[in-house]
């Protein structure tokens, strides 16, 4: 682990994202800076995970432009994403973090082994490198994912509702884990639903409702009256909403 | 008559007296070879039935090769490797730039190249031909025929070891490939589906289109009840496939069946008794009433 320069910020200059011309992101602009620990927080419907799949590049934004410090980013989507009955091992699954400095065609080195055992041992799954991976409770999976995203070595680090369904234990385990990439200076985001736990582990938050409602310091952005604005957002989109004029 | 004079008679004397079973024996295990890791591929990324889609997709390729050039077999594998990879383009593309699920995306592009096969068939073929060319013939593996099965196979082979890890991480993880900007989705996806239309057309002469298809899917269906790991099922959906190539070219000779369905009935009995009793996840495993500590 290095500490040092931060690593990994991204930026967002006026994005909008839209299905079939609905947008879930409208006109968001902003900065997550290089090092900060920043969870995304806000309704069903308000854009989070669209925002994370746009900073990755799984979704192109129909305006404005995402621009990421470094291309090292490690996304974890959500669990419903993953086919958990493929018929690999633990050690498989957390070696395909290395893909990127493997190829697709080299074989997995010594060190490249010795690190999935290392960072299995690290979330707590020290030993389960020959089990299946369908074999797994839905927290030794998380664990397990947590450790495919130290084998990326990322910079930038984006959770897709990292803990839902996932039980105390388990959910303290990886937020320490999350503490440790953030005090080696890389950027994480984490949508997250428990305002608790971001209160308690996350200095800074985006409160999203399609639009930015506000972004900055934690204590400052989950208030009342900001929860309150946030929740007023309509989940359905209007049919016959007028065509946005602002610059495309 | 002993017993292994009897044995002999049925497993050995037929390649030993025939030239065409040596060669259809030959192009079978290619196509075996070849299918049982593409096909495993298929059914852990949940695409069993797109082997089926493709296998009739082909077919208005090969009949207008037919059409053109009589029963050439140049002819006919370049018309169905043209008919089945359009297909399958065109299914990526529909499902990447409209809201529409692969499966439906292929359902209505392959029923409408389906009928545009038959729609040129009646044009030409007698029925003989219409035959051998949906479920094959031993007899037309010529020495052409056999360099074709067994370089395309190859190929195939060779293809899908160089995509594998791409493959299989996408099957875990459609999402991973994509980070650093570039999106993989279709590309993958595209080569798979690329490889099977390449050994459908491959099949077509030895056990035909639709019949490859039991070579591709009912393999690795019997090795999910022998091994728990994907190697593992990779390496005995080969065995099983070659046992079932070699068996249904048997059953075919001595009882003068068609060979394609020889050999897919029998590896589609192998795959029932597999559910049934094999050592993995069988319904005699699952039904055990006795279990771990921990």
């Amino acid at each position: 682990m290095t500490k040092g320069h931060a690593l990994g910020g991204v930026r967002l200059n006026n994005v909008t994202v839209a299905f079939d011309g609905h947008p879930a992101l409208h006109h968001i602009s902003g900065r997550f800076q290089s090092g900060t620990l920043t969870a995304v927080v806000g309704p069903n419907g308000a854009g989070k995970s669209t925002l994370l799949r746009a900073i990755v590049g799984d979704l192109t934004p129909s305006s404005g432009t995402v621009t990421t410090d470094s291309d090292r980013i490690a996304y974890l989507p959500q669990a419903s994403r993953l086919n958990h009955d493929l018929p690999i091992t633990v050690a498989d699954a957390v070696l395909m973090g290395r893909w990127r400095r493997l190829g697709l065609h080299q074989a997995a080195r010594q060190e490249d082994l010795a690190d999935a055992s290392a960072a299995l041992a690290e979330v707590g799954l020290g030993g389960f490198e020959r089990r299946a991976v369908s074999s797994l409770s839905v927290g030794q999976r998380q664990r397990a994912l947590f450790a495919r995203l130290m084998l990326t070595d990322a910079d930038t680090v984006l959770l897709d509702e990292p803990f839902a369904a996932i039980d105390q234990r388990t959910t303290s385990d990886l937020l320490r884990v999350v503490q440790q990439w953030h005090a080696s200076r890389r950027t994480v985001i984490a949508v997250l639903h428990d305002l608790d736990q971001v209160r308690s582990a996350f200095p800074l938050t985006l409160l999203v409702a399609r639009t930015v409602v506000e972004w900055g310091a934690t204590e400052t952005v989950l208030t009342a009256a900001n929860l309150a604005r946030a929740r007023s957002m309509s989940e359905a989109s209007d049919t016959h909403a007028d065509w946005c004029r602002d610059a495309a | 008559m002993s017993v292994l004079d009897a044995l002999y008679a049925l497993l050995i004397a037929p390649l030993v007296d025939f030239a065409f079973m040596r060669r259809a024996l030959v192009a079978c295990v290619a196509l075996a070879l070849a299918g049982a890791p593409l096909g495993t591929l298929l059914i852990v990324r949940r695409m069993s039935l797109m082997g089926d889609a493709l296998a009739h997709a082909v077919l208005p390729g090969v009949a207008m090769g037919h059409l053109l050039a009589g029963m050439s077999a140049f002819a006919m594998v370049t018309g169905g490797l043209i008919a089945g990879l359009t297909v399958a383009v065109l299914s990526v593309v529909a499902t990447r730039t409209t809201p529409l699920r692969e499966d439906a995306a292929f359902a209505g592009f392959y029923i409408a190249s389906l009928s545009l096969g038959i729609a040129i068939l009646s044009m030409s073929a007698t029925t003989t031909d219409l035959v051998h060319i949906l479920f094959g013939t031993v007899l037309a593996v010529d020495d052409v025929a056999l360099l074709t099965i067994a370089g395309l196979a190859s190929a195939v082979l060779v293809a899908l070891a160089l995509s594998a890890r791409a493959l299989i991480i996408e099957a875990f993880d459609p999402a991973l490939l994509d980070v650093g900007g570039v999106r993989s989705g279709g590309v993958w996806n595209g080569v798979l589906l690329g490889l099977v239309v390449v050994l459908l057309v491959a099949g077509y002469q030895a056990v035909g289109t639709l019949m490859t298809v039991g070579l591709l899917i009912l393999p690795p269906l019997i090795a999910r009840f022998w091994a728990d790991t994907l190697e593992g099922q990779v390496a005995a959906a080969m065995i099983a496939s070659l046992l079932g190539v070699y068996t249904g070219l048997m059953m075919s000779f001595h009882w003068n069946l068609p060979t394609g369905p020889a050999i897919t009935l029998g590896l589609a009995a192998t795959a029932i008794a597999s559910a049934l009793l094999g050592p993995v996840s069988s319904v005699r495993v699952r039904r055990r009433q006795r279990h771990r500590v921990a």
